[in-house]
């Protein structure tokens, strides 16, 4: 008995060394969305004028039909054209690929679509980002897939790597598009 | 000159986050939005409330609890207003809750458990101890074991 006592402190940093070591491996920056199975919070934005296929802009309504991603970029944002290549390779395979410029000058949106290129169905202008506020959004970039009926079902922060495309979220989106 | 510091460092407050443009007019709503805005993470720089924070995005919920309590909304509703976009994680109080209890219980419990092993350390031996007091005679086993060891002079 007096044994177990002696031990008792070293199984309890064990125990503290353990939790914490698991701590360490989450990213406290992840935020969870608060929107999961949610509807997708109502806006109305303007488009980009003169971007290449940059149209009128678009309302959450007209995400809705078929599941779709709604990505946040921005032309100030580093690891956007990291994750460009990902995203038109998911246009390109036939996903709508909705683009939110997250408090950026239109123009700079503009000059960013044209450097890179656009993948997106349409761009819209979050100028004072409110609706990222709508959305919580912490950084950018960040990218939600929206069901059929217009549900957010998914969050991905920070930019899109191709294994994370083939392996979580074309799956899900296939998965989306067998729903009701 | 030493006194002159001593008075510099007493008068120096903190710089302010908060731009004058942000301000509401009414003195009485600019305090509930600092008081509010000390109550919510930064969810950009983690460890400052957006009260303290000069991220964009702190700016823009500093806005947005201004615009609240111009539109008339309490204090409760506002924070929930955030919290609805961003979480509990932006609440620097966290609420008590199922998930929190651990976390809100935690400290006392240590307490408690300290105390315990503090109590159960320090209450006197009980009295049958199995050690000889040093004044008894040697029994006849140990005179043995003495005697085993030899004489040290020879």
């Amino acid at each position: 008995m007096k044994r177990l006592l002696f031990l008792l402190p070293i199984l309890a940093f064990v125990g503290l060394f353990a939790v914490f070591g698991v701590g360490l491996t989450h990213d406290p920056k992840l935020l969870p969305s608060q929107l999961i199975d949610r509807p997708l919070p109502e806006f109305e934005l303007p488009g980009i004028a003169e971007a290449p296929g940059g149209g009128p802009g678009f309302a959450s309504a007209s995400i809705r039909g078929e599941p779709a991603l709604l990505n946040v970029f921005a032309s100030w944002c580093a690891a956007c054209p990291q994750e460009h290549p990902v995203l038109t390779r998911i246009a390109e395979e036939g996903v709508p690929v909705y683009g939110l410029a997250w408090k950026d000058v239109p123009a700079d949106s503009r000059g960013w679509l044209e450097k890179w290129g656009n993948p997106y169905v349409k761009v819209a202008a979050d100028e004072a980002g409110r609706t990222a506020i709508d959305l919580g959004v912490t950084g950018v970039p960040e990218t939600f897939i929206v069901d059929k009926r217009g549900r957010v079902r998914y969050k991905q922060i920070g930019p899109i790597s191709p294994e994370q495309w083939t392996d979580t979220l074309k799956p899900l989106l296939a998965q989306l598009r067998a729903e009701a | 000159m030493r006194a002159l510091l001593i008075a510099a460092l007493l008068l120096a407050s903190p710089a302010l986050a908060v731009l004058p443009d942000e301000m509401l007019p009414d003195p009485a709503q600019e305090a509930r939005a600092r008081e509010i805005s000390k109550e919510l993470r930064c969810v950009v720089c983690q460890n400052q409330s957006i009260d303290d924070s000069d991220a964009p995005l702190a700016k823009d919920l500093r806005v947005v609890v201004r615009e609240q309590i111009s539109m008339g909304r309490t204090n409760p509703e506002i924070i929930a207003y955030v919290s609805d976009r961003y979480g509990d994680f932006v609440l620097l109080r966290p609420p008590v809750k199922p998930s929190t209890w651990l976390l809100w219980a935690g400290p006392f419990i240590l307490l408690l458990a300290g105390a315990g092993g503090l109590i159960a350390w320090r209450r006197p031996r009980s009295s049958s101890s199995p050690v000889a007091p040093l004044d008894a005679p040697l029994s006849a086993e140990e005179a043995k074991a003495v005697a085993a060891l030899g004489d040290p002079k020879s």
